[in-house]
């Protein structure tokens, strides 16, 4: 298969970007989204030209590094999917296919296609954890958990703070990703007993960042790989509401 | 405690969602009395009466102004806060997702549009009734010379939708309202917490529900009474 692609370009966060095209040609549909661009930057390299700069890491859709936004959608084109998991086979012979960065004035572009994800870093060291020992292992059954907490919960901690819910979101808002960290510990009773204050804390902090507020369209969660609902962010609404009217 | 309502998001959110209930609460109420006009006008009279210059329809009017206040600037703030957070790279492409409705996306302007409405609709009927009566007037004298009272609501409704120009601006006004409500009632259950899986198909089917019912209940009386002043059979009985 052979494809068109515009590339936003940028040398650097302080530079001016643009979009450039290329050609790539001989692609098998089985190829995957990042390694056609692995393919495109052999080229380039071939050519003495600078290789597009893009995230990656496990490439096996679990550590929510890959990025890319793709012909408007993030993660491209395919529902709970991550970037990395998108295959050639799912765009037509000679497409041209524009490949954006993450667009979000708390994600700024590093390079190219690059951007700095660290506010969600941020957010998760405000409170999205859990003050436990964790020296050794605990017995998996000491505390017993209701079946459908610990789903719900699962379902929450399968986010993989890609960025995706924040840069499709008309608003910046964060919340999805926000609402998964602070649901999927509020079902456990580990996480429940630091919920008010994590609630608090993570929603200061996401704040603070410069994210927007929620107006509850429902592209994050349209567009999250995970399949993350927007009920967990209703959950964080309650929790923050809640702690809030307590203070 | 006080301050999360105006330095927080989600607490901002919180006074989005009860000024916009309030604002639905309200608007219920007032499509409920608008429709005794259809069937009782001396009935919508006497409802005019009672809602006339004295403490009461006074304090009301002034919460009800205070709600419009408050949601209409935290829509601003909120929008202004989210339009910075978006960057000032855009994409440049976008697509639709799936399952966003179009109303969600554009609350602001369908507000806007609500807020322009509600402008036009004060100075047809609120500048002609209780202002009016504040100012002490018995007597309103209309652009075509006719001479009504103050509290004779259906006579001013006869009179403005006399218009086709009027009808049909306030059926686009009923339009924004529709979209506005169709995102904003659901919406604002979400805001407060009160939502989840099992709930929003529901809610949303609830949403659409109400919106539709505001809006055939207001469309209704403007419907009625344009047609019962120019259909040739209507004015005959
Ligand atoms: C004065 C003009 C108005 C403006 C500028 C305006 C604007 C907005 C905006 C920007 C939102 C936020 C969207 C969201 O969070 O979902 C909103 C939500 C809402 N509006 Fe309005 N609106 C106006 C009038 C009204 C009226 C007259 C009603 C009711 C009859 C109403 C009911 C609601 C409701 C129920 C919500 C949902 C609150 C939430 O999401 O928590 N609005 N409005
Ligand atoms: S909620 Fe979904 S879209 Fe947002 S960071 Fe987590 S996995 Fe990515
Ligand atoms: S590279 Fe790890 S999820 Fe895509």
């Amino acid at each position: 298969m052979n494809f068109t692609l515009k590339i936003w370009r940028q040398k650097d966060a302080k530079s001016k970007g643009a979009f450039e095209t290329y050609k790539v040609s001989d692609i098998s549909a089985d190829t995957s989204f990042l390694e056609m661009l692995d393919i495109l930057n052999n080229n380039l390299v071939h050519e003495g030209k600078d290789p597009v700069a893009f995230d990656h890491d496990c490439r096996e859709g679990i550590c929510g590094m890959c990025s890319l936004h793709i012909n408007g959608l993030a993660h491209g084109p395919g529902q709970n999917a991550t970037t990395c998991q998108i295959y050639m086979r799912k765009f037509k012979d000679g497409d041209t296919i524009t490949i954006e960065p993450w667009r979000s004035a708390a994600f700024p572009v590093i390079k190219d296609l690059v951007v700095n994800r660290g506010a969600y870093d941020q957010i998760l060291q405000a409170g999205g954890y859990v003050s436990v020992r964790t020296n050794s292992v605990p017995d998996a059954n000491a505390i017993p958990i209701p079946k459908a907490d610990a789903d719900e919960s699962m379902d929450a901690a399968a986010c993989v703070g890609c960025g995706a819910c924040a840069a499709t979101c008309k608003n910046g808002s964060a919340m999805l990703f926000v609402a998964a960290r602070v649901s999927s510990l509020a079902k456990l009773p580990q996480g429940r007993v630091e919920g008010a204050r994590r609630a608090k804390a993570m929603v200061a902090k996401m704040d603070e960042l410069g994210f927007g507020n929620c107006t509850n369209t429902g592209a994050c969660q349209a567009e999250c790989p995970k399949g993350i609902s927007i009920a967990h962010i209703a959950r964080l609404n309650r929790e923050f509401l809640r702690a809030k009217l307590r203070d | 405690m006080s301050c999360f309502l105006c330095n927080s998001s989600l607490g901002k959110k919180l006074v989005m969602s009860l000024s916009g209930l309030f604002l639905v609460l309200f608007i219920l109420f007032h499509m409920s009395m608008n429709v005794v006009a259809i069937i009782s006008p001396e009935g919508y009279d006497a409802i005019c009466k009672f809602l006339g210059a004295n403490w009461y329809a006074l304090a009301g009017t002034v919460v009800l102004a205070l709600g419009v206040l408050v949601h209409f600037g935290y829509a601003l703030i909120l929008t202004l806060d989210n339009y910075r957070a978006r960057g000032k790279q855009r994409y440049a492409v976008t697509t639709k997702e799936p399952g966003v409705s179009w109303s969600s996306k554009n609350m602001l302007v369908l507000g806007v549009i609500v807020l322009l409405g509600l402008g036009l609709h004060l100075t047809h009927f609120w500048a002609k009734m209780q202002l009016q009566e504040l100012l002490d007037n018995h007597e309103v004298v209309l652009c075509n010379g006719q001479v009504v009272s103050p509290t004779d609501g259906a006579a001013l409704i006869a009179y403005t939708f006399k218009e086709w120009y009027n009808v049909v601006i306030y059926l686009v006004w009923f339009v924004a309202l529709w979209f506005h409500l169709t995102h904003g009632i659901w919406s604002m259950f979400q805001t407060a917490g009160c939502a989840n899986d099992t709930w929003y198909p529901r809610l949303k089917f609830a949403a659409n529900a109400l919106a539709t019912l505001i809006f055939l209940g207001f469309a209704a009386v403007v419907v009625w009474y344009y047609v019962a002043q120019h259909c040739p059979c209507c004015a005959a009985c």
